[in-house]
C-alpha cells in the first residue's frame, strides 16, 4: 500500500477523461466519454438511471479499469498507484458505506488512524471538528445502524474531509434523503469549495442539486455525453433527450 | 474451479507479503483472536468430550472381548490426536468462524465498505484478511491441543463407566503414555496449522469475490464452508500420507 499524500498540499486537481469505454460482458455501458474538469470546479454528470454514472465514478477513483481510454489527473494517468499516491482523493458513497462495526469517530478517523498520521488525541479532535462541520457534533460514539439516511451521508462527507481531499467524488449525494437534508448537503458542496477549492465531482439525477452546486454540467445517456456546458448553457440545449430530462414531470391526468 | 484456486493463492501469497504489516494490525489480530477462541471453546469442549466418548464406547467392548483391554487407551489417545481432534475441530471452526468471516467480509464487499477502505488507500488484505487468518492460524492449534485433552478425558470416563469395558482411568491413561508419543500430537497439532489456513484463506476469499446482496452472501457462506471443509478433507489424506512417510 503506497504511503498516502503529505496533507499539507490542499490545492485542488484537474482531471481529464477521454475516450473512455467500458463493457460488462455484452453490454456496453461508457461509450467512449470525453471531458475536461479544471481544478477547484464544481462538475455534475447528470443522467438518467442506468446512464453509466457509477460506473464512471468507480473509474475515476480507480475501482475500475477501462477497456479503452484514459483518465489523467493534472496531466498523469490514474492507474499508475505511484500517482494515485500522490493525491489524495475522496469518495462519497451513494450508500455512504461506512463501516458498519465501527463507531462514527472510528469511521471519520479511519483514515487517519490507520495511516498514523496523527496522534490519537489529534484524531479525536479532528474527528470532532469534522462531525461539528457537517452538523453532527457529539455523534462520535453513535453506530451507523443508529443513523437516518441524511446522517450517514453526512458522516461520510466527514470521513471524506478528513482526508482533505484535493479531488472529492460524490455518488448520487441527495438520493433518499428529504428535501431538508439535501439542501443541507448542497450547501456542504458549495461550501467545501469556496472554503478549500476542491475539485468536485458529483453525478446525481437531482436536477435542482445539480444546477445548485455545479460550474458545469455534463448530460450523460447510455454511456455518452449529450451535452456539456455551465447550468446556463445546458438549460438551453435543444438535445431532445436533454431537455426531457431536463424538464420531466409527473402530472395528474384528469 | 481453478479460477478459485488460483485466486486463493494468490490471496495467501498476498497476505504472506503482508505479513510485516502483523504487528501494525495486533489489536485486530487480538479481536479476532478473543472472537474464534471465545467463541469455540465451549462447543469444542463439548465436541471433543462426546468424540472421545463414541470412540472408547465403540471400540472399547470389541478389544476388551478379543482380550485387548490394554490397547483401548491407546486407540482411543492416538485416533483422537492424530486425526478426530484437528479434523473435526476444523470442521467445526470452518462452520463456525469460517462462516462469520466470509459473512463479514461479504457484507462489507456488498455494502461498498470495502470500496470505501480501498479509496481512503487502505489495503482490504492488511486490514481485513491478514488479521483473521493470523488470528484462526494461531488459535485452531490451541482449541486442537484442548480438544485432544478433553477427548482423552471423554475416552477414559466412558472406559470407566461402562461395565462392558470397565477400565479404570489411570489404567486408561498407562497404556495411552505407553502407545501415544508426542510426536503423535505434534503431528495433530501441525495439520491444524495448515487446516486453519486452508479455512482461513477460503473463507475470506469467499467473502472478497461476494456480488449481489444477501443471497449473494448467503452463497458465499455456503460457498465458505463447503469448500473448506472438501479441501480439509483432501489435505488430512495428503498431510497423513506425507507425514507416515
Amino acid at each position: 500500500m503506497n504511503t498516502p499524500a503529505s496533507n499539507q498540499n490542499h490545492r485542488g486537481v484537474s482531471l481529464r477523461v477521454s475516450g473512455l469505454r467500458k463493457s460488462f460482458g455484452d453490454l456496453e455501458v461508457l461509450r467512449g466519454l470525453d471531458f475536461d474538469v479544471k481544478a477547484g470546479e464544481t462538475f455534475v454528470i447528470m443522467g438518467p438511471s442506468g446512464s453509466g454514472k457509477s460506473v464512471l465514478l468507480k473509474h475515476l477513483i480507480g475501482l475500475e479499469e477501462p477497456d479503452a481510454g484514459e483518465i489523467l489527473i493534472d496531466g498523469q494517468p490514474i492507474l499508475s498507484p505511484e500517482v494515485m499516491a500522490q493525491y489524495r482523493l475522496a469518495m462519497v458513497f451513494q450508500s455512504g458505506a461506512l463501516l458498519t462495526s465501527l463507531t462514527v469517530a472510528e469511521n471519520v478517523g479511519l483514515y487517519l488512524t490507520e495511516h498514523r498520521l496523527k496522534t490519537p488525541e489529534e484524531i479525536a479532535r479532528i474527528v470532532a471538528d469534522k462531525l461539528e462541520v457537517v452538523g453532527l457534533k457529539g455523534a462520535e460514539d453513535k453506530m451507523p445502524s443508529e443513523l437516518s439516511g441524511g446522517m450517514k451521508k453526512r458522516v461520510a462527507i466527514a470521513r471524506a474531509l478528513v482526508i482533505e481531499p484535493q479531488l472529492i467524488l460524490y455518488d448520487e449525494p441527495t438520493s433518499e434523503l428529504d428535501p431538508l437534508s439535501a439542501v443541507v448537503i448542497a450547501e456542504e458542496i458549495v461550501h467545501l469549495q469556496a472554503r478549500i477549492g476542491v475539485t468536485s465531482l458529483v453525478v446525481s439525477h437531482d436536477r435542482e442539486l445539480a444546477f445548485g452546486v455545479a460550474n458545469r454540467i455534463a448530460v450523460i445517456n447510455e454511456g455518452r455525453i449529450l451535452a456539456l456546458g455551465t447550468p446556463e448553457q445546458i438549460q438551453q440545449s435543444t438535445d431532445p433527450l436533454v431537455k426531457e430530462f431536463l424538464h420531466a414531470g409527473f402530472r395528474r391526468h384528469a | 474451479m481453478f479460477q478459485n484456486i488460483g485466486e486463493m493463492l494468490v490471496l495467501f501469497w498476498r497476505t504472506l507479503l503482508a505479513l510485516p504489516q502483523a504487528w501494525r494490525q495486533r489489536q485486530k489480530v487480538f479481536e479476532q483472536f478473543f472472537e474464534i477462541a471465545n467463541a469455540s471453546l465451549l462447543m469444542v469442549c463439548i465436541l471433543s468430550f462426546f468424540i472421545g466418548a463414541v470412540i472408547a464406547l465403540q471400540t472399547g467392548p470389541v478389544l476388551v472381548e478379543r482380550g485387548l483391554a490394554s490397547a483401548v487407551g491407546g486407540v482411543v489417545g492416538v485416533s483422537i490426536c492424530k486425526e478426530l481432534a484437528p479434523v473435526m475441530m476444523s470442521i467445526l471452526i470452518a462452520g463456525r468462524i469460517g462462516s462469520a468471516m466470509a459473512a463479514e467480509i461479504g457484507s462489507m464487499r456488498v455494502y461498498q465498505e470495502i470500496d470505501a477502505l480501498r479509496t481512503m488507500n487502505i489495503n482490504p488484505i492488511h486490514y481485513l484478511v491478514l488479521p483473521r487468518i493470523i488470528a484462526i492460524i494461531a488459535a485452531l492449534p490451541l482449541l486442537v491441543v484442548f480438544a485432544i485433552l478433553v477427548g482423552w478425558l471423554g475416552g477414559s470416563f466412558v472406559s470407566m463407566l461402562n461395565h462392558q469395558i470397565d477400565i479404570p482411568s489411570p489404567s486408561f491413561f498407562s497404556t495411552l503414555r505407553d502407545v501415544v508419543m508426542i510426536k503423535d500430537v505434534a503431528n495433530g497439532v501441525f495439520k491444524s496449522f495448515i487446516f486453519a489456513g486452508i479455512v482461513g484463506v477460503v473463507s475470506c476469499h469467499q467473502g472478497l469475490i461476494t456480488l449481489g446482496g444477501p443471497r449473494g452472501i448467503g452463497r458465499s457462506v455456503t460457498k465458505a464452508v463447503v469448500n473448506s471443509i472438501v479441501l480439509i478433507v483432501i489435505f488430512d489424506y495428503l498431510l497423513t500420507r506425507i507425514l507416515m512417510s
